[in-house]
């Protein structure tokens, strides 16, 4: 299993779009790959788990992988989140 | 043969024949729950339903593309993931297999325990996409419907000539309907004359006539239908001796219409050598072919709401740059006009602005942009660039005090210094204008010169605020006509304040745009009209019939009418007197 942390930076959130994006970037992987924000635990393969999570900007989410892409897959879907800002700025 | 009349409010100046096709919303109501035993059978028809859900919205995302925004392509994205997300997949099935329901009841508890979910979702902004999953949920229901009404024949446009009735478009049914052309004709129950329908009928040059009571109780999907765009009329299973009259009208019209075509490029000047500028009030990407084929000087108002319309989410800069320089670069050498975002009121903006006990009189137009800066300066940096394609004026609606104006010039100056370290080229001296909507700019006409460039006259609203009518309320709608002696005193004022500032004055209301006007605005001396682009020929046929003298006479017995329809009747013998085939495409007084 491997694990990291990220902090959301673009202005509205994870949105409509970015949450389109997140959850098409991580299906792209073999792993089980889980977001958690506040004790909530959502499938990131999933749309409607990812937008469940209401994440605005500024909060900070975990995201979780096990698998054999697992490294691979945290690492490509905190880029979108912090250095990419889901390419909105 | 019923050859039954109803009345409806025209809005768009054509007349056709059709057949009528009823359009309903999608069927959606719940048949049946529980599953009767037959698994496998609910599992296939569950998992058919859903794939033909997909292709239907990879197609519509495609023809999404299409439109100048990405943000309705990209807002399809959430609903194709939606189909084949792994959670709702696999409650679904567990829910046919374990609890015994239906395929669609299984998608109905499934929506409804998501309903839920979303509702504790403290964000607007997040919670607001409930809305696609409901829009897909609905999709998949009604295919659903159909997989299983498969023996029945399934409605939809056959065959050309169609006339669409229906009680409501929305504005994204409206731009779906755009591409269709088997649609000769369009009839609404409810909306009004500045309904999105009714702009883009008009664009389109498709009759429509809107606001019909009773509509649906009358017609059969079918019936033979007479659709008249000029009086409003509709005629429900016409005999043969109203056929032949329609018949004989509609050619009359196109005969006219055809007569002032040929004369479209000529110049707009009276008999005595009075010149003005006819220029096209566009909207949507597919009006940009109109402003040359009418022979329209440019565009005298170019509204920005449809980017917004068809998508719900901020459009970005570079999107909006393209539409902007698309239509500079059309136009250039000749200028276009573009109208900073006029949200509120009557607009959709459905994810920011909250109910308001009164919307015309609250937060819109230039109110909603100066507190919403970062929306603002967006739209001014893509206007901004653009206009160093073409000739570019920029125009701010709601304006109803001079400080408002100050503070857009002060944003102004400051986003042509950060293009100016960024190294764009723009316009500097580029003129910006005010919308003379609300009476308070009249009034004050002269203190207003100082701080615009121009000023142009939105005739709708300036009629709306100083009778205080809302036109869209059929108990007082009456009261409402841009031709009230009170209207036509204020841009009197406003006319004569403006020049003596050497400022020039435009009128981009309906006004310009209704033929027995045009005397008096001739009268007035305002420098531009700005209409639809198909009433440009006419109305340049109708001023070059004219002298600024008469005209002036026109207008000086109008003031002293005491009431609108005074004015209206008035102007009507006048301009008939001078030129009897207008009488045939006058759109008549609504009853």
């Amino acid at each position: 299993m491997y694990e990291k942390k990220a902090k959301i930076m673009n202005s509205l959130g994870i949105h409509a779009r970015p949450a389109s994006m997140l959850v098409k970037l991580a299906s792209n992987f073999e792993s089980k790959v889980e977001l958690e924000k506040d004790d909530i635990k959502v499938n990131a393969k999933s749309i409607m788990g990812v937008l469940m999570l209401a994440s605005e900007k500024g909060c900070e989410i975990i995201i979780r992988a096990e698998g054999e892409d697992e490294k691979e897959a945290v690492e490509s879907i905190v880029e979108l989140i912090e250095k990419r800002k889901f390419d909105e700025e | 043969m019923k050859n039954k009349i109803i009345r409806g409010i025209p809005v768009s100046p054509y007349l056709t024949i059709g057949k009528a096709f009823i359009y309903l919303p999608k069927d959606t109501t719940l048949r049946r729950l529980k599953g009767g035993g037959n698994i496998d059978g609910e599992i296939s028809l569950f998992e058919n339903t859903r794939k033909k859900s997909l292709e239907q919205l990879v197609e519509l995302k495609l023809e999404l593309k299409k439109l100048p925004s990405s943000q309705p392509a990209k807002l399809i994205d959430v609903q194709i993931l939606f189909l084949q997300d792994p959670s709702f997949l696999e409650d679904v099935e567990k829910r046919i297999r374990s609890d015994g329901e239906s395929a669609e009841g299984a998608i109905i508890n499934f929506l409804e325990s998501l309903e839920r979910d979303f509702k504790d979702i403290p964000s607007s902004y997040i919670g607001e996409r409930y809305f696609d999953v409901k829009d897909v949920g609905d999709r998949l229901i009604s295919n659903l419907h159909n997989e299983e009404d498969s023996e029945e024949v399934k409605m939809g446009l056959k065959g050309s000539n169609n006339i669409v009735v229906a009680k409501r478009l929305s504005p994204s049914e409206t731009v779906q309907m755009k591409n269709s052309d088997k649609i000769n004709g369009i009839i609404t129950e409810l909306g009004g004359k500045t309904s999105h329908i009714a702009i883009i009928a008009e664009a389109l040059n498709i009759p429509a006539v809107v606001g019909v009571n009773g509509l649906l109780d009358e017609i059969e999907s079918g019936d033979e239908v007479i659709v008249d765009g000029i009086s409003g009329i509709i005629v429900i299973d016409p005999n043969e001796k109203t056929k032949r009259r329609f018949e004989q009208k509609e050619k009359e019209a196109k005969r006219i219409r055809d007569e002032f075509f040929k004369g479209r490029e000529l110049p707009a000047t009276t008999i005595d050598g009075y010149s003005i500028d006819i220029a096209a009030n566009i909207e949507l990407p597919m009006e940009i072919s109109c402003i040359k084929k009418y022979g329209a000087k440019g565009v005298g108002l170019l509204r920005t709401e449809f980017l917004y319309l068809t998508s719900d989410s901020i459009p970005d800069e570079e999107m909006q740059y393209r539409f902007y320089s698309e239509v500079a670069d059309t136009c250039s050498p000749d200028y276009v006009i573009v109208r900073t975002f006029d949200l509120g009121g009557d607009k959709i903006f459905k994810t920011e602005i909250k109910e308001e006990a009164n919307p015309f009189l609250g937060w819109r137009g230039i109110r909603f942009a100066l507190s919403n800066e970062g929306i603002f300066r967006t739209q001014l940096r893509a206007i901004l660039r653009a206009s160093a394609k073409g000739n570019i004026r920029l125009l701010i609606p709601m304006v109803s005090t001079v400080g408002e104006m100050i503070k857009v010039r002060r944003i102004v100056g400051e986003i042509m210094e950060e293009l100016k370290t960024e190294g764009q080229s723009f316009d500097e001296n580029i003129e910006i204008g005010a919308m003379v909507e609300i009476p308070s700019i009249c009034l004050l006409a002269d203190r207003f010169a100082g701080v615009v460039d121009f000023f142009s006259i939105g005739t709708n609203d300036l009629t709306q605020y100083t009778l205080a009518v809302d036109r869209g309320n059929k108990r007082v709608s009456k009261l409402y006509d841009h031709l009230d002696p009170s209207v036509i005193k204020l841009m009197k004022m406003t006319v004569e304040k403006a020049h003596q500032n050497h400022k020039w004055v435009g009128v981009c209301g309906e006004i310009a745009g209704d033929l027995v006007a045009v005397p008096l605005l001739i009268g007035l001396e305002v420098d531009e009209f700005s209409v639809p682009p198909s009433f440009i020929p006419q109305i340049k046929n109708v001023i070059r019939g004219l002298s600024l003298k008469e005209a002036k006479e026109l207008l000086g017995q109008a003031e002293k009418k005491e009431s609108a329809i005074e004015v209206r009747g008035f102007l009507k013998d006048e301009l008939l007197k001078r030129f009897p085939s207008l009488k045939d495409i006058l759109v008549e007084d609504e009853k």
